[in-house]
């Protein structure tokens, strides 16, 4: 009897962590609400359950159509169009960090199974539409032997890729499908554990410099402040030289990096930290400041001091720079990219945002690619859902987006590691009658009574 | 020897559950000298040792707990001495359990309850393991 006493009391303890009375608090645009921290005994932890599309698809806005154009990836991440239309692929899995506490043994085991179970490719694959149907009919492996790549970069004929470890360099000419010797290497990347693997990059507009987003080696340094030499900073690099500095600092984990079309200046989507509540810390989406410092791990949002970073750095935390646009906490940004007005006037102006979805959450978050509204050139308004229905009935999950990229002819390309997919949204009225099949706007799951199949 | 007195009630403790009753206990005891050493220094490496040397805890204290509950079914003599070491390794049990969930959370997270929390733990296991240990002795004074 006291065991069951214990038991239920402990139960109680437990659920204490899943305060869900109330609406949830408005946690995007430039002003997020933040409630107090708080956890309860266990995190709360509510992973995808993986399942097969089936004859399920993503939904998009009336007025467009989203179609498969490749699958079968050694889990696809980002994607990058080339000028003459061709789509190369970055496929891999890093990370792969030793279990340091019991904990790290049991949340790796439940984590790994909301995710992929495909090999890492290590490669980077080129979809070709040579004809403009919106069937890319050619797939070849652009480089392989490459270490878990994840960002991608095009200045003039130099093609930069950013492993787990290092930041490489292909030469690339128009049209060519495969490159043509191993790479050179401009500069080594920070890979020692590398609990956030990921090495996301874009170019300065000039092409001199290289932007290398590198994420912490912990949640909110768990693992000591030494292993954090180096991490959760985004590095400008001279592509020349391969020196590089700290441009930004204290993003904990900067996902994706874009520069906006226009001002040049540069933007990231930033993973926030854990642990502190179902609503608790929005990641977010920011112009980036020369030398600033964005918090982690001393504070969020700004002056929002985190007390599990020890010993703290008051005068750091007083310097910190509150982000421009709050995504919603734990919604896992993992991708950015500026519109470009071919995509349509409701997408004329802003930028989309892959969100790869929550794990740490009762109520699941992201699982979506958004579009953020500017105006003159700051976002405006709020996020806007472009590509859902990656979840549907009792928590199934089909896929799970990563990398958005916009095609400057009118599309928009979604890499899906789960499903290991590469979709593609296009306008309805300037897509081809081969693209017609999938079905806009209809949940996932009421399309039975649709007629014709795509091919998937 | 007083011990041919009564021969039934007079069974020496099993070794093996001796050997869980007792062995918990450093276990919970390093345990907290680890989580005082990190409230010292913050040196994460510390709350690593206490929140693996918990679970050896609970290894420990989670056998000895089963050897408890099939000694309260099948003993008869000092029944309520079995009861009550049963009670203190669950309580042990319970705390421990709540102490190994709380070493979960990151980093500074666990200050100041870790160490609070694996005293009490440490307390109790010690508790539990003198009444454990000290039916012999009572059987024997029989």
């Amino acid at each position: 009897m006291k065991r069951l006493l214990a038991l239920a009391a402990l139960a109680a303890l437990a659920s204490g962590c899943s305060r869900n009375s109330g609406p949830d608090p408005v946690q995007t645009g430039g002003d997020p609400q933040l409630p107090d921290p708080h956890r309860g005994l266990l995190p709360t932890m509510k992973i995808a359950s993986p399942a097969p599309w089936g004859d399920a698809r993503p939904t998009v806005p009336a007025g467009y159509t989203i179609t498969a154009i490749a699958t079968g990836f050694g889990i696809c991440r980002q994607t990058l169009v080339l000028p003459n239309g061709d789509i190369l692929v970055a496929e891999g899995k890093g990370g792969g960090e030793p279990a340091l506490r019991p904990k790290d043994v049991i949340a790796g085991y439940i984590k790994a199974k909301g995710t992929s179970s495909a090999k890492s490719g290590n490669r980077l694959t080129l979809l070709r539409d040579a004809n403009g149907d919106g069937v890319y009919e050619t797939r070849i492996v652009f480089a392989d032997k490459l270490n878990a790549p994840f960002g991608l970069a095009l200045v003039g004929n130099q093609l930069y890729v950013a492993d787990q470890d290092a930041l490489l360099r292909f030469a690339y000419t128009p049209g060519q499908t495969k490159a043509a010797g191993p790479p050179v290497k401009v500069t080594d990347l920070p890979s020692r554990i590398n609990h956030h693997w990921t090495k996301s990059l874009t170019a300065s507009p000039d092409g001199r410099f290289l932007y290398v987003g590198i994420g912490s080696n912990s949640n909110i340094t768990e693992r000591g402040l030494a292993v954090e030499i180096d991490r959760a900073q985004i590095w400008q690099i001279d592509a020349a030289t391969g020196a590089h500095r700290a441009f930004a600092t204290g993003t904990r984990n900067p996902t994706a990096l874009a520069i906006q079309p226009g001002t040049g200046q540069l933007w990231a989507t930033v993973q926030e930290r854990d642990e502190i509540g179902p609503n608790l810390v929005p990641d977010y989406l920011t112009s980036v400041r020369d030398g600033g410092f964005y918090g982690w791990p001393f504070s969020y949002w700004g002056q929002h001091v985190d007390p599990r970073a020890q010993p703290q750095d008051p005068k750091l935390v007083a310097s910190a720079i509150k982000p421009d646009y709050g995504l919603g906490s734990h919604v896992a940004a993992l991708g950015l990219a500026f519109s470009s007005p071919a995509l349509g006037p409701q997408f004329a102006e802003g930028a989309f945002v892959g969100e790869h979805g929550s794990w740490n959450r009762s109520k699941p978050a992201g699982y979506k690619v958004v579009f953020i509204p500017f105006r003159n050139g700051r976002p405006a308004g709020a996020p806007i859902d472009v590509v859902t229905g990656f979840q549907g009935d009792g928590g199934k999950t089909f896929g799970r987006p990563v990398g958005v990229t916009v095609d400057p002819r009118g599309a928009l390309i979604v890499a899906d590691d789960l499903s290991n997919t590469i979709w593609r949204m296009v306008p309805t009225a300037r897509s081809p009658a081969a693209e017609a099949p999938t079905r806009p706007t209809q949940p996932p799951g009421k399309q039975t009574q649709q007629g014709s199949k795509a091919p998937y | 020897m007083a011990l041919n007195a009564d021969t039934r009630g007079a069974r020496p403790i099993h070794p093996l559950f001796a050997f869980l009753l007792s062995g918990a206990v450093p276990l919970f005891l390093c345990a907290l000298l680890g989580d005082i050493t990190y409230g010292n220094t913050a040196e994460p490496q510390w709350a690593n040792f206490a929140s693996w040397l918990l679970v050896g805890a609970m290894v420990f204290t989670g056998l000895g707990l089963l050897w408890a509950l099939i000694a309260l079914i099948f003993t008869r003599p000092r029944w309520g001495w079995v009861l009550l070491c049963f009670v203190l390794l669950l309580a042990t049990f319970v705390l421990g359990l709540i102490d190994n969930f709380h070493h979960a959370r990151d980093a500074w997270a666990i200050m100041p309850a870790a160490p609070i929390l694996s005293l009490i733990t440490t307390l109790i296991a010690a508790l539990a393991a003198a009444v454990g240990l000290s039916t012999l002795r009572m059987r024997d004074v029989k």
